[in-house]
């Protein structure tokens, strides 16, 4: 037994020191399983995204299998297992967005943020560009939400000048 | 409203911060102080107002003046004309889109006066963030009422009486369940707000939440005292990041000044209010989904009975109430039941906040008494159809729900009867359809949107609104065939027949209503290939009007791939089975010749 925890100790000694911010995440919220979720949201606040490690971390220190916690990082579309861009650009394709046209809205995002086929993500990660149904603006359809901001009544010319602001902010003069 | 004989209300709802609201208070604001106003008339940042389109806008008290799609620039205007010299500043005045007259006053605005506001009687009037003024309007009031003058028994009573049924969908009555709650025996109970509000088109949740988060909590107190709780959990959609921080805010205030916490009211009720964040599954609305995501689990729904009633979170009888049936506790036990049943048709009660969003005029939340036709929603409130076409349909219970067409325009709205026409009240989301919408499309874009959010546990829900979306997505691209609409009936009729959870039971709703209104539609996709609204892509077609058409050449001249013959001074024509729809002929042809439909 004591053999065991000693094992586990070692194990999780070298990570400790990398993942100092997951343990202060975790310590706040407490171990009970309910703290799962809020504590996968602030690590994927931190990190932007919920790296496998930390996920398999994440279980050892809450004492939960790792497939729950890979089981419920898989469920909900707000995690992701894969880096986001710096900016993660959500464009509505909920009811009152898609009948006032939020496609070409949707073309023009990433056609200027330079996303092809099936791709989210731009390889500088950037750049995210997702669709997501309802923003709740839905009187201003349609909208687009850059990170917590969100912009009513795009056309693919104002979406235009904004992504233009942000790359020239982002000292990128296209 | 204060020592202040002037207020300045401007809205800060999501929709006017999109629209730099921000920069016009804070423009006001210095405006103020250069005159010395500062001390006489009062900025208060309020929730939204309603009509989120018109934003920024703002609101004088006590004349009640509504301003319009303000900028920085014209506050000026509006404190040295207006506020200085008692004229109203004409050019931002609402002007009504059908009659063309402008109008001053609040009061005077349809879309505002016939409202009654229950649900919303102090969003976009006080500023949510200050517990002082929900205070003012009698807030934590009803909870003093329960508290010291009522049994947990008389409050439920008082519910049942009132006729209060959950906005949340289902429309099942609200004393009842809390009855059942209460009767259930445990050693601990929750009370949980359901603010997951997935429903896209749907935002009142949104709107009282960040307008008046308090009147949600002084609710939760009081529904934790009638069933026996002392623990109560809002669950919030990530996507509300402005809602959880006001509520977040609010629940700190109300914890100091007494409302929530121990010993509440010096009467030794002790609840308290946590906020969960959801994680972006639209099923975790469904609430034994949402219980589970609570417990830290996948949001998988799980079969009923048990009700949360009597094993909700962790177990433990739990009772979940939508935000808007929340909202509407204080005023039903500060003014009694049968004030609110007095309001409304026989078996629907009290109000409905409504969202009124798609190819309509104005759109925005209203609250309207239970019964109001579709037509005055549409045409009064909402000042009809956007850019003057012709309406179409409504669509009503989002992915749940069905749409009502022009031969429902005159049925009172309310749980029954949108039933009985094969939609539903559902949360209150109402997406309004024109001549150019497709209503294939849009029964596509609903099951797309469920089969996404299909958590995948049940296998018709799963497979069958996967194969119900295939035959859709063939339809609208031009390859249906005539068995199909058979097919989807049939799907349609198993997938509600045999699923687990309200998700898979309701998918097909969207589907089965376009069919029965619109088959026309359905059929001109199969047969003729078309898509009579011009929506769907791929049956749209590049054409040369023959008699618009001058010969000139140009389009020929352009086209890339060579889809173009004519002789010059001929009208020209678009070989289609060559063409790539690059639209470039349409640009080029100097007389507007070519169409695309
Ligand atoms: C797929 C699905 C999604 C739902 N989403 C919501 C929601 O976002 N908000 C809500 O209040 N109720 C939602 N409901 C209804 C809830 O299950 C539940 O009936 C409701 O929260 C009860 O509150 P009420 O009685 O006050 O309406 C949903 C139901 C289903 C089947
Ligand atoms: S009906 Fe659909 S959403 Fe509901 S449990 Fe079954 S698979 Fe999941
Ligand atoms: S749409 Fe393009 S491919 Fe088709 S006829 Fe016109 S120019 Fe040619
Ligand atoms: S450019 Fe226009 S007018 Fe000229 S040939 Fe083509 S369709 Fe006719
Ligand atoms: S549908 Fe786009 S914000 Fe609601
Ligand atoms: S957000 Fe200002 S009116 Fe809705």
């Amino acid at each position: 037994m004591a053999e065991a925890k000693k094992v586990r100790e070692d194990a999780l000694a070298v990570p400790r020191r990398r993942f100092e911010k997951v343990n202060e995440i975790i310590a706040r919220h407490g171990k009970s399983a309910s703290a799962l979720i809020p504590i996968l949201q602030e690590v994927q606040e931190e990190y932007r995204y919920l790296p496998e490690e930390i996920l398999t971390y994440v279980a050892m220190v809450m004492d939960l299998p790792p497939s729950t916690v890979y089981g419920v990082a898989t469920f909900y579309v707000q995690f992701s297992l894969e880096p986001k861009g710096k900016y993660v650009i959500k464009i509505c394709d909920g009811t009152a967005c898609h009948v006032r046209g939020s496609d070409p809205v949707k073309e023009a995002i990433r056609k200027r943020v330079g996303l092809k086929n099936e791709k989210h993500t731009t390889d500088d990660l950037r750049f995210t560009v997702e669709t997501v149904s309802c923003l709740g603006a839905c009187g201003l359809a349609p909208v687009v939400m850059i990170n917590d901001q969100i912009y009513g009544q795009m056309t693919p010319d104002a979406i235009n000048v904004i992504l233009d602001k942000i790359l020239e902010e982002e000292g990128d003069v296209k | 409203m204060g020592e202040y004989p002037t207020h300045v209300l401007v809205c800060a709802g999501a929709g006017c911060i999109s629209s730099s609201c921000k920069e016009v208070e804070q423009a006001l604001i210095d405006e103020l102080k250069k005159h010395q106003l500062n001390e006489k008339i009062k900025v208060v940042e309020t929730g939204c107002i309603g009509s989120c389109d018109l934003g920024p806008v703002l609101v004088t008290y006590p004349e009640r003046i509504f301003y319009q799609k303000v900028q920085p620039k014209d506050v000026k205007a509006i404190v040295e004309e207006h506020l200085l010299q008692g004229q109203p500043v004409e050019r931002l005045f609402y002007q009504d889109a059908v009659t063309g007259k402008t109008m001053a006053k609040y009061d005077d605005i349809p879309f505002f006066s016939k409202q009654v506001r229950i649900a919303l009687r102090n969003v976009g009037l006080i500023n949510p963030v200050n517990i002082e003024e929900y205070v003012a309007r009698d807030g934590y009031g009803a909870l003093a009422k329960v508290l010291t003058e009522m049994t947990p028994e008389q409050v439920i009573e008082q519910i049942k009486n009132s006729g209060l049924r959950g906005r949340g969908g289902a429309g099942f009555s609200t004393g009842l369940k809390w009855e059942f709650t209460k009767k259930a025996q445990s050693d601990a109970k929750y009370v949980v707000c359901n603010a997951d509000e997935g429903d896209p088109g749907a935002f009142m949740d949104r709107s009282i939440l960040e307008g008046d988060p308090h009147s949600v909590l002084e609710a939760m107190a009081i529904a934790g005292y009638a069933v026996g709780a002392s623990q109560g959990y809002v669950y919030v959609r990530a996507e509300y990041p402005l809602a959880v921080e006001r509520l977040g805010v609010a629940i700190e205030q109300a914890r100091k000044m007494g409302f929530l916490g121990e010993n509440i009211y010096n009467t030794g009720f002790a609840f308290d209010v946590e906020i969960r964040v959801g994680a972006g599954a639209f099923v975790c609305g469904e609430e034994t989904a949402l219980i589970a995501s609570i417990e830290g689990k996948r949001g998988e729904p799980s079969p009923k009975p048990p009700f949360p009633a009597q094993k909700g979170v962790w177990g433990k009888p739990t009772l979940i109430n939508n935000v808007e049936t929340f909202a509407n506790i204080p005023p039903i036990i500060l003014k009694g039941a049968e004030w609110f049943a007095q309001i409304g048709t026989e078996k629907s009660k009290g109000t409905k906040v409504f969202a009124i969003a798609g190819k309509i005029t104005n759109t925005g939340l209203v609250e309207v008494p239970m019964g109001m036709t579709l037509r005055e929603v549409i045409f009064d409130l909402g000042g009809g159809i956007h850019g003057g076409k012709r309406f179409k349909a409504a669509q009503t219970g989002g992915p749940s729900g069905g749409c009502l067409t022009t031969e429902h325009l005159d049925l009172p709205m309310d749980y029954e009867s949108l039933t009985a026409a094969g939609s539903m009240m559902g949360s209150g989301g109402l997406i309004v359809m024109d001549e150019d919408t497709c209503m294939v499309d849009v029964a596509r874009f609903f099951l797309e949107f469920t089969q996404d959010e299909s958590c995948g546990k049940c296998t018709p829900c799963r497979i069958g609104t996967k194969r119900m979306l295939d035959i859709l997505n063939r339809i609208t691209e031009g390859k249906g065939v005539p068995e199909d609409l058979e097919t989807l009936e049939t799907l349609a009729n198993t997938i509600k027949m045999s699923s687990l959870c309200g998700l898979g039971q309701s998918a097909p709703n969207p589907v089965l209503s376009t069919l029965k209104y619109f088959r026309d539609e359905y059929e001109a996709h199969i047969y003729q290939k078309t898509c009579p609204a011009g929506v769907c892509q791929s049956l749209l077609r590049y054409q040369v009007k023959s008699n618009v058409c001058k010969g000139c050449g140009l389009c020929a001249k352009n086209c890339p791939v060579g889809a173009i013959s004519g002789k010059p001074k001929n009208p020209y024509v678009i070989i289609q089975n060559i063409c790539v729809k690059c639209g470039l002929c349409m640009q080029k042809c100097p007389f507007n010749a070519i169409e695309f439909c």
